[in-house]
């Protein structure tokens, strides 16, 4: 296996609207940041990989447009996932595993503000037995939120304080969206909005934009004092249907953490994509992560600010960050795709 | 094209006007709908799958024997939608909810027409609401509703 | 099961979604230019090269494109096509000419409607100028421009159009 490692990670600022602000405007200076805070050029990218939802703009391929952000002219070796970025993570650290490249881009972007999000994301659902009922995304969440509560897995304090930890850990976060000090009681005071869930309990609309660059071992160590090397890293899904599965626990999340070799050792941060409150505690269940020894989504995670399909890639770059900046020595960054956690990555990454 | 806050902004709609087609097992399953019966179908471990599934969710082998359910089930996880939005089926406040028909081992999404959240409750029992006219869709089940 | 009436084999699932599209930076530039039935692209400040539409970067560096350039509305047809099916909402009846339009001054094709010509008559090279809508009906859109019409010109050669281009652009360079 080749040692690959994280060497630059660029997020713009998470705002509700980035108004007249497209995506290509969104990248580039991102992209430009990303490339030189490390000295490097474009030129010295073997392969780049995006991911992002056409469905955000409401086009065709709208994906395409961001290359012009990239100066593919001569032609560059490029892919792209309809997915969140820290699948296009993986694409190219398997890309570099196979030795098709010793460095990569990778990007995620999408503007939330345009689309309807949770109408778009009923479309992810069985086409034939759920969809045609247009089952928004809030909606299934806050089915698996009330299975967790009866369950008596957690309560509605224990979902408040995921969102009071969310919004007071984000203040030491620039780019954070939402932010600020709240009491539990005062978070639960709040009227339900999806009943079990709140309005805070769910994660904002963004707009934004995300840049990671990964090196092999001898170009990261050139490039970056000290590369944020990925350990481990696995994704799994569980089934389709939401009946046909227990929501009160991850098995996805669990296999991945344990293939990835999560546990095989102290975990000074992790950073759980983690689009719905209630959701943090299943994911801290599935990867057996102790609160007291670990700091959970020091970012704020995604209720702090939600770019949907470069979310994911922000926690592995938000678990990177603290690594190259020698603030942590090992985390776990996990993402998600699909209907309540229905799919799930997570990547080990060392210093 | 409109023009506040100094961005230009134009709505539109995307439209696509799919036909999905249904193959043998969804197929029978709404043509039951269709005909005001729920089926089933048998996993290779016993267990019966309502909705319907073309493969065993856990050893991926071909099903195909069907069970008749009742028009009855009982409710295993719910959400409350005080505002609906304009695509979901009921423009009154419902219940979103995962239901386990009689007969069956899974539980199928459903809208229920409970009335008021004080309705409902984990374990409340409910049954099918059929449309007036049915072509043999999801929605020939009209909603639930409390039994 | 009854045997009468048949298996369902398929439904229809009718997908739309609504959004509201913002526009960003350099187009909205464009758009509010065309309102006023001016053409503004924008310069690469690394290639020197004139695109428009701009959409705010230089496809080939990809760096923002900020200098903007106001062309005239005459230019080239690159290349083009015959279609022999209506537009939904476009008056313009088939068949008729979809074209890859260059404007003078600029590097970058864009595809426009060629019409009030014999379109057996349309060539690589043919000469064109826009024909716009009544000043009254100027929205921020393309569509000002109803179609581009042949201009009694020899057609050009498009290669030399294009060495000549690069040479024009040399002078802004900073490759």
């Amino acid at each position: 296996m080749r040692e690959v490692a994280i060497i630059s990670y660029v997020q713009t600022p998470m705002r509700r609207d980035a108004g007249a602000n497209n995506d290509v405007e969104m990248l580039m200076p991102t992209l430009q940041e990303a490339l030189s805070n490390v000295g490097m050029t474009h030129k010295d990218i073997d392969f780049t990989c995006s991911g992002s939802c056409d469905y955000l703009g409401g086009a065709a391929f709208a994906f395409v447009s961001a290359v012009d952000a990239l100066g593919a002219v001569p032609a560059i070796a490029e892919s792209h996932v309809e997915m969140d970025a820290a699948w296009a993570l993986y694409e190219a650290w398997l890309k570099i595993q196979c030795g098709k490249a010793d460095t990569a881009l990778v990007y995620g972007f999408g503007k939330s503000s345009h689309a309807n999000l949770p109408n778009v994301l009923s479309l992810q659902m069985d086409p034939y037995s759920v969809q045609p009922l247009w089952p928004d995304s809030i909606s299934m969440a806050a089915l698996q939120a009330r299975a967790l509560l009866e369950s008596g897995k957690c309560s509605e304090r224990d979902m408040a304080e995921v969102v009071a930890n969310s919004r007071r850990n984000a203040k030491s976060n620039p780019k954070a969206q939402l932010k600020g000090d709240f009491t539990v009681d005062q978070l639960l005071r709040e009227p339900t909005f999806v009943s079990p869930l709140r309005k805070h309990d769910c994660c904002p609309i963004t707009d934004g934009a995300s840049v990671m660059i990964l090196a092999v071992r001898e170009k990261a160590e050139k490039f970056c004092k000290r590369p944020a090397f990925i350990t481990g890293i696995d994704h799994r899904i569980d089934a389709h249907g939401l009946g046909l599965r227990d929501l009160t626990v991850s098995e996805s999340t669990r296999i991945a953490g344990e293939k990835a070799g999560a546990n095989k050792g102290p975990i000074d941060v992790a950073e759980l994509y983690a689009p719905f409150s209630h959701q943090e505690l299943i994911l801290r269940d599935a990867l057996g992560l102790d609160a007291t020894k670990t700091k959970i989504n020091p970012s704020g995670g995604a209720l702090a600010g939600h770019v949907f399909m470069a979310c994911g890639l922000d926690r592995i770059g938000a678990v990177a960050t603290r690594i190259i900046n020698g603030e942590a020595n090992r985390g776990v960054a996990h993402a998600t795709s699909g209907p309540c956690l229905q799919q799930n990555l997570v990547a080990v990454l060392e210093g | 094209m409109s023009q506040a806050d100094d961005v230009l902004r134009a709505e539109f709609d995307l439209e696509f006007t799919y036909t999905r087609t249904t193959g043998p097992i969804i197929g029978r399953f709404l043509t039951e709908l269709r005909d005001g019966k729920l089926v089933g179908i048998k996993a290779k471990d016993g267990r019966v799958l309502c909705p319907p599934q073309e493969y065993d969710p856990v050893t991926a082998e071909d099903l195909d024997e069907f069970v008749d359910l009742a028009e009855t089930g009982v409710v295993t996880t719910w959400c409350w939608v005080k505002e609906p939005r304009k695509k979901h089926l009921l423009q009154k406040p419902f219940a979103w909810a995962l239901i386990k028909v009689d007969g069956a081992d899974t539980s199928m999404l459903h809208a229920i027409d409970a009335g008021s959240e004080s309705a409902m409750k984990t374990g409340m029992k409910v049954k099918v609401r059929w449309a007036a006219e049915r072509v043999g869709r999801i929605t020939d089940i009209a909603c639930f509703e409390p039994a | 099961m009854s045997d009468e009436k048949p298996m369902v084999e398929g439904f229809e699932a009718p997908i739309s979604l609504h959004y509201t599209f913002a526009a960003g930076h350099a187009i909205s530039k464009f758009l509010h230019s065309i309102k006023e039935g001016k053409i503004v692209g924008q310069r690469s400040p690394k290639t020197g090269k004139v695109i428009v539409p701009p959409r705010g970067s230089c496809p080939e560096t990809g760096v923002p494109t900020t200098e903007e350039v106001t062309l005239p509305d005459t230019g080239t047809v690159i290349t083009f096509t015959v279609i022999h099916i209506p537009i939904p909402n476009n008056p313009i009846k088939p068949p008729f000419i979809v074209a890859n339009i260059c404007l003078d001054e600029s590097d970058q094709t864009f595809i426009h409607l060629v019409s009030d010509c014999k379109n057996e008559e349309v060539q690589i090279g043919t000469r064109v100028k826009a024909v716009w809508k009544d000043p009254a009906e100027w929205d921020y859109s393309m569509d000002n421009i109803k179609y581009f019409k042949p201009l009694d010109e020899a057609p050009v050669d498009i290669e030399k159009l294009k060495a000549e281009r690069l040479k024009a652009v040399e002078k802004y360079r900073h490759a």
